[in-house]
């Protein structure tokens, strides 16, 4: 048998481990803080602009740097249509590859597609910036966007949508880019949630006579719809964020002319990226980073209601319905 | 009885089982589709990404300087110097806070309220906008001081690392069953031996993995750089000093009308989706074998 040890040895025993466990908590308070500390030195930032405008910066389209004056709705409006377009391509193709990697695919295959999906998450967001300005846009222009604009261009009000010069730079192309980026995390959301369904529900239907879509549409997607909307919530919050690749490809125009998709436009996130370093320090400055808290006011709410829709799933969605 | 086909009941029946078959056959093409959509673009960007980038590969890419506009020679040596030690120093400044703050979400506090709340705005960091956390640290830092630097952008890199460590950290941590943890303490370890020798050393595979994963998500980062370390033409080791990296110099170099930037950027876009690419591999292959 051991000698038990002495009592010395064991207060600084004790006394390490208090020293570790406050470590340990002051590292998730500094976290915590973190989060007050950025949106604390954003508004601070942003005081002179938000003095001198107040709400009134969110639908004043103009943004002038040389009279000194400005106006957010040209990057909001380019942030937020970007995004819908993004989701508008993006949901029902992670879906299909949800459906595909839960359902469909044989077991040896799910591993390696669902990595492949996931590498697309992992392509740097400069790739995907300078691929779509000198590779994609070329080609959307050419093949996608002036077959677009003969054949709907005429057509009242869908013909609006597809005016302009179609040269492959604008908010369809920031779109088209920002879908493929999104896919990956809301396509692997959907693919853990489908697997959480149990699979006594799923064969009971299937034993039923269902269909492979009829199982997936009217058990597997009611019993998760929370956990789907988080997925796509948390999409939405990732394209909002974006920066290189949208300001590659968006054009960074400061003009609102024409709802058109082929319009160049601007975002939030691209104006800060050509701008910011470069404006001067006062009213131009405080503009930005006033466009910079709206931004992160915008993907705070979304990510908080993406973040609530899925821990409510984990509690065990289904229980009860 | 009339036979199969005549019965009207029958044929209605029969009518609505193609028609589920159809609409079944349909979702599957779809889905088929969705899928073959997304290989598709990685694919391609990948494809592009060599095509493009190959043709830049030179010795000169890691011994020489970024070129002026239009010169013969000329390489990326200071940004992916630059890019290497800001990403190492900010691995260093953010795992070990992130691993600590990971072990109180999973130890100490996983019922507590300040755990719960930590949890949850860490999973917001996680998403939040790069950019936003660059703006962040211009106006704690680079406003202060009134200089950009390599310390600001090594700070913004760092920010981006924690989130990412406190998530797998945590996740890692609370799949150690507790029967170890019980055996530990059963022998008389203090909680913080316990932690560090028993569930820590448990999940590391898992830690690991994370740690990968944020280097190679902050490896391409380019947006919370751009006013943090900018760019520097030159050769520096100084943290003082703004720093080139590699992101930063392709996207000023891609941006650019000249046909040798445009051709070392392509080589650097190369080399990050390599780098990238490999340390996401390397993360899975390590997880995978460990378990």
């Amino acid at each position: 048998m051991s000698v038990p040890p002495s009592p010395t040895k064991r207060r600084s025993s004790r006394t390490a481990d208090l020293v570790f466990e406050w470590m340990a908590r002051l590292a998730a308070v500094v976290t915590l803080l973190l989060l007050a500390a950025i949106i604390l030195a954003l508004v601070v930032g942003a005081w002179p602009a938000i003095r001198e405008y107040g709400l009134s910066f969110l639908w004043t389209s103009e943004w002038d740097p040389v009279q000194n004056k400005y106006g957010g709705l040209v990057m909001i409006y380019g942030t937020l249509m970007t995004s819908f377009v993004a989701l508008l391509i993006a949901v029902p193709v992670s879906f299909g590859i949800a459906l595909f990697l839960t359902e469909l695919s044989p077991r040896w295959l799910r591993r390696p597609l669902g990595v492949a999906i996931e590498l697309l998450a992992a392509v740097p967001s400069i790739v995907y910036g300078m691929w779509g300005l000198l590779v994609f846009g070329p080609i959307l222009a050419t093949y996608v966007q002036a077959p677009l604009q003969a054949a709907f261009g005429d057509v009242p009000y869908l013909g609006a949508l597809f005016s302009g010069p179609p040269v492959g730079i604008g908010i369809l192309a920031a779109g088209i880019i920002l879908a493929i980026m999104i896919i990956p995390f809301i396509a692997s959301v959907m693919r853990d949630v489908f697997e959480v369904t149990p699979p006594m529900l799923k064969e009971s239907a299937y034993a039923l006579g269902a269909t492979t879509w009829e199982v997936v549409f009217r058990i597997v997607l009611p019993y998760t719809k929370a956990g789907v909307i988080g997925g796509i919530m948390l999409g939405l919050g990732r394209a909002l964020g974006e920066t290189m690749a949208v300001t590659f490809v968006i054009g960074n125009f400061n003009q609102l002319d024409s709802l058109s998709l082929f319009q160049a436009a601007n975002s939030i996130t691209s104006a800060l990226a050509n701008e910011f370093a470069e404006a001067s320090e006062g009213l131009h400055q405080a503009a930005l980073i006033y466009l910079g808290l709206v931004l992160f006011f915008i993907t705070f709410v979304v990510l908080s209601l993406s973040k609530l829709l899925l821990s409510r799933l984990q509690k065990g969605e289904g229980v009860r319905t | 009885m009339s036979s199969a086909g005549t019965n009207p009941a029958q044929q209605a029946r029969l009518a609505r089982f193609r028609h589920r078959k159809v609409v079944n056959i349909v979702a599957i093409t779809l889905s088929l589709g969705a899928m073959a959509f997304g290989l598709f673009w990685l694919t391609w960007i990948l494809f592009e990404t060599f095509r493009l980038g190959l043709g830049g590969l030179s010795i000169a890419l890691f011994t020489e300087m970024t070129p002026p506009p239009n010169a013969e020679t000329g390489g990326l040596a200071n940004a992916i110097f630059g890019s290497l030690t800001m990403v190492l120093l900010a691995t260093a400044l953010g795992t070990p806070i992130g691993v600590l703050a990971g072990i109180y979400l999973a130890e100490y506090g996983a019922h507590t309220r300040l755990g719960k709340l930590t949890g949850f705005v860490n999973d917001i960091l996680l998403s939040a906008p790069s950019i936003v956390v660059g703006l962040f640290v211009y106006a704690l830092i680079v406003a202060q001081v009134k200089s950009f630097s390599g310390w600001a952008g090594v700070v913004a890199l760092a920010l981006l690392i924690i989130p990412v460590v406190i998530r797998t950290t945590d996740n890692m941590l609370k799949l150690v069953p507790n029967a170890l943890r019980e055996a530990a303490y059963a022998l008389g370890s203090p909680k913080w031996k316990v932690i560090m020798g028993i569930t820590l050393r448990a999940a590391q595979a898992g830690v690991v993995t994370g740690v990968l994963l944020a280097v190679a998500r902050v490896a391409g980062e380019t947006a919370p750089l751009l006013f943090t370390a900018l760019s520097n033409q030159f050769w520096t080791s100084d943290l003082s000093q703004p720093m080139a990296s590699l992101p930063v110099t392709i996207f000023k170099f891609a941006m650019s009308p000249f046909e040798n930037w445009q051709k070392l950027a392509w080589a650097g876009v190369l080399l990050i989706t390599l780098g990238v690419l490999a340390l996401n591999i390397l993360a899975r292959v390590l997880f995978r074998n460990k378990n």
